[in-house]
């Protein structure tokens, strides 16, 4: 979590928003860091979050945690996190046994939805009947990230589909949040990426996009951050071009992280 | 002593430990725990990483207790003790043959085989005595040559077997961090040396033109392994993995590559005679990017190219071939999965590797751990069954992005490394290239002169090709390791392959001739913008 960064979306662990749809976007520079401070921030504010990991292992993301204040692990021992592992499942669907049931199984065949996806995102936010698990404030989607499954071959449709389906779920009905990240890639023709970034834009409340720098390359920032915002009584834009002091905390080894 | 609560970020103390500012608890480094882990003996550092970093948080289990068979954590039970010699460690997983920790990361790091590149894709860490008179870089770096020329000769010695010194770059008196030995001075100085690949991640070359350079660093990878005892895995569709290996370069001895430096230097200078700058003197000993054996690593080697390996050395190696022809014999609608033939094919074999031979921790009772270092030979080729490079709009455009994403998954579960080798000129659709690149580790694209416009410019005259870093990993952290330039050119001398820095000459006088100057100016523009993965813009600031 970055302080710096809750300050500019004046947000605290202490008082989350809810019910919102937060939308992560990079070009030409990594977002990965977005996504590892929004999972501590939410393990932080005492939310239950259920990670969609699908393109780094559990330790990529544990170890970042650690260097920012949460542990992955014992937050999955006492059933905070529910960590999806994108990369082992695809491996158990491919060389495991054919008959057990996988959420991933659309590598396995042509057609393409992500039904099994959303099924387990629901389950694993959904709070059981029974009274006795703690109480989490809010449940939290977060899903890294969309663009993979793209590469999959899952078609745009099905992810806008899935997307759909869990803000129901999860922002609507359960009163939680969703993010999701997408690389943006403008200078490639990847309309399908497109489409869904632009979509999935006009359906968040938050939208964070990480940009390189337009000038080229800098060693010492890695270049500069958009926040746009979309209420709904103030429609109003706000874009904040503060990244210079961020980027420089960032660039060392281990994030600062006050608690 | 512990150092002030200041702005996060890495203080040194005098105590040579190195403390992180993460909020209200001071963690001790992740370095920390692996510089002390090293005094005791070999022992995997990111096992005491993990240990360490649970002394401030209470971490159950440590770091890797989720994830058995994860390569980037591999928690070994067994403790480490004992001295630093003898390799015969049973279940232990010392320092692998070969193999050296990025500190930053906890990552292991593997050659690839060309340590002009190994520098460019991330750091490890190593250091170098300087005593406290010496108070020149120079004389710095002589000292670490001379030191740097026994363990070469060491490793040269031990080359081929597996012992827990060779290639271990660090060992106790080495290190900065951590070392609270008396023997220690204080004038220790901590050089950042070249990186190399992490294991459990998949380098991507985008071939050159004629694929006349990439497959030249497909076969360092592949010597390398052979030098340090890893067990290869060679897949082609095009040649026989057999002919492939024939043709593998025969590594350089030490002296040897300090012949043909000389040989390369005198001839040079014969043509161009050094002039020694007056005013940016400084500069004169920058470093042109090639470090030589003496200076730094006793990780990679150098390979002459124009012999080849000995027959003794090939056969000694172990390796597992892959020739797509033979494997498949009919082509009967066997569809797993969503998959192209031969790739489900390939991924079915690698698999099979994996698993038999234990590399991922499945058999712990065997011998030795040891790196599988896989190549993978024009993939996406239409002879692998891939339309992606004949037709704009391809049937089976997520074929090939479906397989790198399978074989990501593999190799993160085991102790591997792979090189893939992609005619990426050939696709048309820009978007498949891009995520080819996403889901890749590290991305290295050949741009060669031959036979374009820029073999005739004036700027390119030295050398035969660029090199572009597109994308090196943030593995571990948030943040990776860059080089400070985007502009490197690749050459290949006699028998030795070199990567330099590019740099525009200066632009001395207005009297130059105005189609010279504007030669320039393009040049200037074909300097790559940025890298992929990093900052990068659209528009150069034109000189």
């Amino acid at each position: 979590m970055f302080p710096e960064l809750n300050n500019l979306l004046n947000v605290s662990p202490d008082k989350p928003e809810q019910g919102k749809f937060t939308l992560l976007c990079d070009a030409k520079t990594d977002g990965g860091f977005l996504v590892h401070h929004f999972l501590s921030f939410y393990l932080k504010a005492n939310c239950k979050v259920c990670f969609v990991a699908l393109l780094q292992s559990f330790s990529h993301y544990n170890i970042v945690g650690q260097k920012l204040g949460v542990n992955l692990i014992a937050a999955r021992d006492r059933g905070q996190l529910v960590f999806f592992e994108g990369l082992k499942s695809t491996v158990e669907v491919l060389f495991g046994s054919k008959e057990q049931p996988n959420t991933l199984k659309f590598i396995r065949e042509s057609s393409s939805d992500l039904k099994s996806l959303y099924e387990f995102v629901q389950k694993a936010l959904t709070p059981s009947g029974d009274g006795s698990a703690t109480s989490w404030k809010f449940p939290v989607l977060l899903v890294d990230d969309l663009s993979v499954l793209l590469s999959l071959g899952v078609e745009a449709v099905a992810v806008l589909d899935f997307i759909q389906y869990c803000r129901a779920t999860v922002c609507c009905q359960l009163k939680g949040n969703v993010v999701a990240l997408v690389h943006d890639s403008d200078q490639t023709e990847d309309e399908e990426n497109a489409m869904l970034m632009n979509a999935l834009g006009h359906q968040s409340s938050l939208i964070l996009r990480a940009e390189g720098l337009v000038t080229g390359f800098c060693k010492d920032v890695h270049g500069q951050l958009k926040i746009l915002r979309r209420g709904l009584l103030q429609p109003k834009n706000d874009e904040a071009e503060q990244w210079n002091t961020l980027l420089k905390v960032i660039e060392i080894p281990c994030a600062r992280a006050r608690i | 002593m512990e150092s002030q609560q200041g702005e996060g970020g890495t203080e040194l103390d005098s105590q040579s430990s190195i403390w992180v500012n993460t909020g209200g608890n001071k963690m001790a480094a992740l370095t920390t725990g692996f510089g002390r882990a090293r005094q005791g003996g070999a022992g995997d550092p990111r096992e005491y990483k993990a240990e360490t970093a649970a002394g401030g948080d209470k971490l159950g289990g440590g770091g890797g207790g989720g994830d058995r068979g994860c390569s980037f954590l591999r928690k070994v039970s067994v403790p480490g003790s004992g001295g630093g010699g003898g390799g015969g460690g049973g279940a232990r997983l010392r320092s692998i043959a070969g193999t050296r920790p990025s500190v930053q990361n906890g990552q292991l790091l593997v050659s690839a085989g060309l340590p002009a590149l190994d520098q460019l894709l991330g750091r490890s860490v190593s250091s170098e005595r300087r005593s406290a008179s010496s108070g020149r870089r120079e004389g710095g770096r002589e000292r670490g040559k001379k030191e740097g020329k026994e363990q070469i000769n060491r490793r040269e010695r031990g080359c081929g077997t597996i012992q827990s010194e060779e290639g271990a770059s660090t060992r106790p008196q080495d290190l900065l961090w951590g070392c609270s030995s008396p023997t220690a001075p204080l004038g220790v100085l901590l050089y950042l040396r070249g990186g190399g690949l992490a294991v459990g991640t998949l380098l991507l070359i985008e071939e050159d033109k004629y694929n006349i350079y990439s497959s030249l660093i497909f076969k360092y990878f592949l010597a390398e392994g052979i030098v340090c005892g890893h067990t290869l895995l060679v897949a082609s569709a095009k040649e026989d993995p057999g002919d492939i290996l024939q043709e593998l370069p025969e590594p350089l001895h030490d002296d040897n590559y300090k012949k043909v430096l000389d040989e390369g230097r005198s001839h040079k200078s014969q043509e161009e005679p050094e002039i020694s700058m007056k005013i940016a003197w400084r500069y004169q000993n920058l470093p042109q990017m090639e470090a030589g054996p003496g200076t730094s690593s006793r990780f990679g080697h150098y390979y002459d190219v124009s012999k080849r390996m000995s027959q003794e050395v090939i056969q000694s190696a172990k390796w597992h071939k892959f020739f797509l022809p033979e494997e498949i014999t009919s082509y009967a609608n066997v569809e797993s999965c969503a998959l192209n033939h031969g790739y489900t094919k390939l991924l079915h074999f690698i698999q099979r590797v994996i698993s038999e031979q234990g590399f991922d921790g499945s058999n712990p009772q065997k011998k030795q751990k040891n790196i599988l270092r896989i190549g993978i030979q024009s993939l996406g080729s239409p002879l692998w069954g891939d339309d992606i490079c004949c037709a704009d709009t391809p049937e089976h455009m997520h074929s090939l992005t479906r397989f790198l994403y399978v074989l990501r998954g593999l190799l993160r579960m085991s102790l591997s490394a792979c090189i893939i080798t992609v005619p990426s000129h050939l696709i048309q659709n820009k978007a498949v290239t891009s995520r080819i690149r996403n889901l890749s580790d590290t991305v290295v694209g050949l741009e060669s002169f031959i036979g374009s416009e820029k073999e005739a410019n004036s700027l390119y005259k030295d050398y035969h090709g660029l090199i572009h870093i597109h994308q090196i990993p943030r593995l571990n952290s948030l943040i990776c390791d860059v080089s400070d330039t985007k502009d490197l050119a690749f050459k290949l001398q006699r028998k030795v392959f070199t990567i330099e820095r590019l740099h525009l000459p200066p632009d001395l006088s207005d009297t130059v001739s105005r189609s010279s100057k504007r030669d320039l100016v393009e040049s200037a523009k074909q300097l790559s913008p940025g890298c992929g993965m990093m900052a990068g813009g659209k528009e150069h600031l034109d000189f």
